[in-house]
């Protein structure tokens, strides 16, 4: 498999990062780096990461199904993830979540038919004190109202 | 002190003041002063997960409870490991484990041998609190061998570890997380790897179940029968799960051998030769140019007149004999072709040089050669410091030996060195790797390695057929040169491949390495020899232009399809007798079964010497090893420790040996782990795996495809 | 760029630089506000001393277990043949917790100093953040910095000449609550699933590729540029007893003025509450609170109110201080779907490795998700105490604690709500006395 120059360069960034006979390390954060280029971590990439790393590919098949960031499917071009995690909860997040489920039509880890988005229901995101939250792909929105995320999704919408 | 003393510590025990050394495991002290602890995960040789939860014990001092599986022990340590808290504990972690638990035990495989319905009769509760949905998901195929069905699994993680530590295969791993974590293969869908079935046996529940034993009977319905694995050379001791006058599981579950509880798919599933429907049940004479089935009684009187008959004339005889047929059976024929048939024509497929091996060792100087003491045991590849692999790919021509070396690698950092003509499993935990493509480079990087050799405790020297005739007393000289102890394998190919040429089917050597009364043909030199009569024990002979043959075989192959006569023998799991295993260790068959219209080889020999009137002793096997172990030089091993299931060693350097000096006669089959010479054509099982019949020197299952 | 507005009550020790007008985190920046001096300080000093100072300060591990980071250091086998290696732990993933983040973006040359100082003292060569993935923009802020220390000469061989040979590198997690866990963030680093280690040997010891390791959370190693600057006495007095200086409290959860505040240890809970926070939203009272991240244990509003944010304090009301993830619950709060979302995240987030937490989160996660629909009787109740207490304790590594402790306590504090659901009667269902009036 052949990457994009930038992902290329920060593969190679990445696997000397690691001392001599530790490429090992690098299987993670090569995982989730090729994913956001690739789309998700195609049979072909758990190859190519295999070969890369120097691990057999059951080492890296066993880590997919563990990280919860990591999936086998390609999600919409914004993945929209509302966190409903206690401190989100408490101010809105699960009412968040189910209105954006309702606006988009599809529920948790499912894809919108034109590909644009899909959603999760996450954990914690790190973001408890700028509740409720929700992260598109890596960008973070706080303190979000479904009123707020109309708008922001239907500007993504927009763009696409 | 010196090294080797170990501190002790005491401590107490449910009450009972002990005695243990210091840093061992707590579950390992408890077990040896008799206080079982339960565990699944936790499995003696393999590493520690503390993952079940189950060995949980009470420690004074420790304000929680403490998993015994992972705590050294420590002087003054106080323990329960019964207390109500304890017992408590169980209790709940049963609860748990049950409650996504299928209750299928009624149609679980497992039923009866189940550790986790073991555990619940001990500790368990009656009820169960747990009323949400199970969570589901269906079973799998993943080898023609493996079944498995995730809801049973318990995640003990022991056959992810004895794939990937015991086996150095690493074809099974987990997926996913939380309750839904599960064991999956190498291949996404099914497995690459050695078929051998450890994550079957190893399996405390029913989640890995063997698609030959499936749904096939309740555990307590069968009878078991220890006896040692009728394929390769190096004599695992198998216990064969009977029924109905038919084997359906092979097992080591108890540790009887000394493969402790290592078997290979051959010696675990190969087994199914012994009912293959080619099976030969009935005695065949040729007439008209056909072989027609005949009347045992036909068939001895029409071989014994042939015999006696040929001997009257002074005719000529050819006698090939099996590297499977036990040591009395051996014995008995190269008696009966020496004294009965007068005849030094007498042969066996010769995989090994071991004769050099045991005349170089005869003179050889160093600190134990000169005596057996130079011939290393399974045992010593487990508590060597080193051990040099040469021409070999050990974990698929000798899995056992393998399986030690990789063990004691695990247990005591031992340091192997390969040099081999391709790539080995040994090379990814052994210190150097050298490949050769010559015997020029071969013996070059043989020397290479003289200096990091000599700087090593002491060595197991391992080596296949690319070392024989003279290099053979070239290893031994480089071995002694060391300055180190070195023991030697010389590695041979099949069950009792060893003990064909202890016992003296070879043309110029006497049972015990002694020189024969008379110099015959070999094998090549007997096909186109002309003789009047070609016997064959179990063996496969080219098509030779003698004028009358005999053979004895399990089945009709090409060389029994030649034959003027063919007897149908017992197999080994048919019969009783010694074999000797590729590191000598003389071990007891016991018959497990029977096929109806067999004889075992030495009853049918005796049968014929019977008709012919002649006196060659009684011919039961019991009988025969008395005059092996009387006669034999090396043989006289310990009964006692024969009879009870031990596997002595034969002590066979007493000499020089008077060598042919026919080096090319010796050759490997160059079985691979999924092909076992004529037996594995007849195993289903092993001719189904996907991996038949692989190759040596290729590349290593479960690693990067 | 800040989240929230600073409060006057604030102690500004590690944010002190981040509120300072046109900070924008740069080296430059950093150098300019006295940056990379305490590196420096601390070549001077020998291994010992730093740690001497470390242990004097009273610092505790900010990520929740608020183990004496200086004893932590002093572990570590220093004399060893083997490479030591210095890894942050930056997967903050706490429930309710939210700080790291605010340092790592407003400050990276902080942590950056504070890892450099570790390296010193453990002769270490080599480190590793590791950045939780969510944090995708602060793995990239933080591998900027590192590349702008590294141009700026204070990562890589001979560092401003001192001998010192350090490098560092940002790691992405790919999203695992149980990467948090010291070890199991080991073997992640290692490239493999995120299970916890048996431990001993602790990470001091053996900890990344088996070498001794000094593990700490971010705020642990942003606070020790600060105490070598202060002194670890003057840190120790900005803290009460056996905790010294000051920390990132994140308030969470029906705060008026919810944000990360820079405290110190030993702050009133009250004041906390009605002046940092801004009181409880609409004006309502107080039901629930928990002092740090979802693991702890729940504690009622009457309970909490007395109380000061510190260890021992929240020990003696037998919950903790934890990570510094405040959650407060308003008496709006239904808290059987607290305790059922709490649940769900530690079902979720449960490695799987040992059968406690395994099955005893999943099963916990199905029984509450019943009860809360209103489905099952009074044993129903009986028993989701009793699995989080055949849990408790009994777990490989502290996540079913974690799991087991904040569910016990709901149930035994709020029981009556647990039957109210089963009555099917409206929600909120509490208890007058337990509620507290704020303000």
């Amino acid at each position: 498999m052949t990457f994009s120059p930038a992902l290329e360069e920060r593969f190679a960034k990445l696997v000397a990062s690691y001392p001599e006979g530790r490429t090992r390390s690098a299987v993670i954060p090569m995982l989730i780096y090729a994913q956001d280029e690739v789309g998700a971590v195609t049979p072909e990439l758990v190859d190519e990461v295999a070969k890369r790393c120097n691990v057999p590919r059951l080492q890296v098949e066993e880590v997919i199904g563990y990280y919860s960031m990591l999936h086998r499917k390609p999600m919409g071009k914004y993945h929209v993830q509302v966190c409903t995690n206690i401190s989100c909860m408490l101010v809105g997040g699960m009412e968040l979540y189910h209105h954006t489920a309702k606006k988009l039509g599809i529920g948790h880890k499912e894809t919108t038919p034109d590909g644009v988005f899909s959603l999760e229901e996450v954990e914690c995101m790190g973001a408890c004190s700028w509740a409720p939250a929700v992260e598109i792909n890596y960008d973070f929105h706080h303190h979000v109202t479904p009123e707020k995320l109309d708008v922001l999704l239907d500007g993504l919408k927009k763009v696409q | 002190m010196t090294a080797t003393e170990v501190k002790t510590v005491t401590l107490t025990i449910d009450g009972q003041e002990v005695t243990a050394p210091e840093g061992a495991l707590l579950i390992d002290v408890c077990k040896s002063k008799g206080t079982e602890v339960p565990a699944f995960c936790y499995y003696e040789g393999y590493s520690l997960q503390a993952a079940c939860r189950m060995c949980l014990v009470e420690i004074e001092k420790f304000p929680k409870l403490q998993a015994s599986c992972t705590i050294p022990v420590a002087q003054g340590m106080v323990v329960k490991t019964e207390s109500e808290q304890v017992v408590a504990a169980r209790k709940d972690m049963l609860e748990f484990l049950l409650s996504n638990h299928p209750l299928d035990c009624p149609v679980c495989d497992k039923g009866g041998e189940c550790e986790l319905q073991d555990m619940t009769f001990r500790y368990g509760a009656g009820e169960s609190r747990f009323t949400e949905i199970k969570v589901h998901t269906p079973e799998k195929q993943w080898s023609p061998v493996v079944y498995f069905d995730a809801p049973r699994c318990i995640l003990c993680y022991r056959c992810v570890r004895a794939c990937g530590e015991g086996m150095g295969v690493g074809a099974l791993g987990v997926q996913y997380r939380g309750v839904v974590a599960e064991i999956v293969p190498n291949m996404n869908d099914h497995l690459n790897c050695d078929e051998c079935g450890a994550c079957i046996d190893i399996c405390p529940v029913g989640a890995l179940t063997s698609g030959m034993y499936r749904y096939k009977t309740r555990p307590w319905e069968m009878t078991h029968v220890g006896t040692i694995c009728t394929h390769c050379s190096n004599g695992c001791k198998t216990t064969l799960g009977v029924k109905n006058d038919e084997i359906i599981r092979g097992n080591n579950r108890d540790r009887s051998g000394i493969n402790d509880e290592f078997l290979c798919v051959k010696g675990r599933y190969a087994f199914d030769f012994n009912r293959h429907e080619a099976r030969l049940t009935s005695p065949m004479v040729r007439k008209d140019g056909k072989l027609v089935e005949v009347p045992w009684s036909e068939a001895l009187a029409t071989v014994a007149k042939k015999f006696s008959e040929t001997v009257a004339a002074g005719g000529t005889f050819g006698v090939v004999g099996s590297v499977h047929t036990t040591n009395e059976e051996n014995y008995f024929l190269q008696k009966f072709a020496r004294h009965g048939l007068k005849t030094a024509n007498l042969d066996h497929q010769r995989t090994g040089d071991v004769p050099a091996l045991v005349d170089a060792l005869s003179i050889a100087s160093g600190s134990v050669s000169g005596t057996s003491g130079s011939l290393a045991t399974a045992s010593d590849l487990y508590q060597c410091s080193a051990a040099l692999v040469i021409g070999s790919d050990l974990s698929q021509q000798h899995p056992f030996l393998a399986w030690q070396l990789r063990a004691n690698g695990r247990h005591h950092q031992a340091r192997v060195y390969t040099v081999t003509p391709g790539p080995v499993r040994e090379d990814a935990y052994s210190v150097a790797q050298l490949r050769y493509t010559d015997a020029a480079s071969m013996s070059s990087a043989i020397a290479s390695l003289h200096e990091k050799l000599k700087g090593e405790r002491d060595l197991v020297i391992l080596f296949g057929d690319a070392i024989k005739g003279a290099d053979v007393k070239k290893l031994v000289e480089f071995g002694s040169s060391l300055g180190i102890p070195v023991k030697y394998v010389a590695l041979v190919d099949y069950s009792n491949s060893r003990g064909a040429m202890d016992m003296g089917l070879l043309p110029h050597l006497a049972p015990g390495y002694k020189a024969a009364p008379a110099k015959g043909h070999a094998l090549p030199e007997m096909v186109g020899a002309g003789l009047d009569v070609m016997w064959v024990v179990g063996a496969e002979t080219p098509a030779t232009n003698a004028k009358f043959t005999v053979v004895q075989d399990l089945f009709l192959t090409e060389t029994a399809a030649r034959a003027d006569v063919v007897l149908p023998s017992a197999s080994a799991y048919e019969k009783s007798g010694t074999v000797t295993s590729v590191c000598g260790e003389v071990q007891r068959l016991k018959p497990a079964v029977r096929t109806m219209g067999t004889k075992p080889d030495l009853e049918i020999m005796g049968l014929i010497a019977r008709e012919m009137k002649l006196n060659l002793g009684i011919w039961t096997a019991d009988k025969v090893f008395d005059e092996i172990r009387s006669s034999v030089p090396g043989y006289n091993v310990p009964l006692a420790v024969l009879q009870t299931g031990g596997a002595p060693q034969a002590q066979l350097v007493n000499g020089a040996v008077p060598l042919d000096n026919r080096p090319e006669l010796v050759a490997s089959a160059g079985d691979t782990m999924f092909t076992s010479g004529k037996l594995g054509r007849y195993s289903k099982t092993l001719t189904s795996v996907i991996e038949y019949p692989g190759k040596l020197y290729g590349p290593q299952a479960g690693k990067a495809q | 760029m800040l989240f929230n507005e600073p409060h006057p009550l604030e102690v500004r020790v590690l944010t002190k630089r981040m509120h300072e007008p046109g900070y924008n985190g740069s080296v430059e920046a950093y150098e300019r506000y006295g940056g990379y001096r305490q590196f420096l300080k601390a070549v001077e000093m020998t291994p010992e001393q730093i740690i001497e100072e470390v242990k004097i300060s009273n610092l505790r591990g900010r990520g929740g277990a608020g183990f004496p980071t200086g004893m932590k250091w002093g572990f570590l086998p220093r004399q060893s043949p083997k490479p030591k290696y210095i890894v942050v732990n930056a997967d903050e993933s706490e429930p309710g917790t939210c700080k790291d983040r605010v340092l790592m973006e407003n400050d990276p040359h902080l942590l950056i100093e504070g890892c450099l100082i570790a390296a010193r003292m453990a002769g270490a060569q080599r480190g590793y953040i590791y950045i939780r993935g969510e944090y995708r923009y602060l793995i990239d802020i933080t591998e900027r910095a590192i590349d702008e220390a590294y141009r700026a000469g204070w990562l890589g061989e001979n560092i401003k000449g001192t001998g010192i040979t350090f490098h560092l590198r940002a790691h992405s997690g790919a999203g695992a609550y149980e990467c948090g866990e010291e070890s199991a963030l080991l073997e992640s680093l290692e490239g493999k699933r995120g299970n916890p280690r048996i431990r001993p040997p602790f990470p001091a010891v053996s900890g990344l590729y088996a070498s001794p390791t000094v593990l700490n959370n971010v705020e642990t190693f942003a606070a020790v540029p600060g105490i070598l600057e202060m002194g670890g006495k003057a840190w120790a007095d900005l803290g009460v007893a056996k905790a010294g200086g000051t920390k990132l409290t994140c308030l969470t959860g029906h705060f008026n003025k919810p944000g990360v505040y820079e405290l110190p240890l030993g702050f009133p809970v009250e004041k906390m509450i009605n002046e940092v926070g801004g009181g409880v939203r609409g004006g309502r009272k107080m039901k629930a609170f928990i002092p740090g991240g979802s693991s702890c244990p729940v504690l009622t509003g009457d309970e909490a109110w007395p109380l000061t944010m510190d260890y021992d304090s929240f020990a003696k009301a037998g919950s903790m201080l934890g990570s510094g993830g405040v959650i407060l619950m308003d008496e709006t709060t239904d808290m059987v779907k607290a305790a059922l979302r709490i649940m769900h995240f530690y079902a979720h987030e449960s490695c799987g490795w040992c059968i406690p937490c395994r099955e005893g989160t999943a099963w916990l996660k199905k029984l509450l998700h019943r009860l809360d629909e209103g489905h099952g009787s009074t044993r129903d109740i009986d028993l989701v105490g009793d699995l989080a207490k055949n849990m408790l304790g009994r777990t490989f590594c502290p996540l079913g604690d974690a799991a087991a402790l904040p569910t016990m306590s709901i149930v035994k504090k709020f029981r009556h709500e647990f039957e109210a659901k089963l009555a099917h009667a409206p929600i909120p269902a509490a208890s007058p006395e337990q509620l507290v009036a704020i303000g």
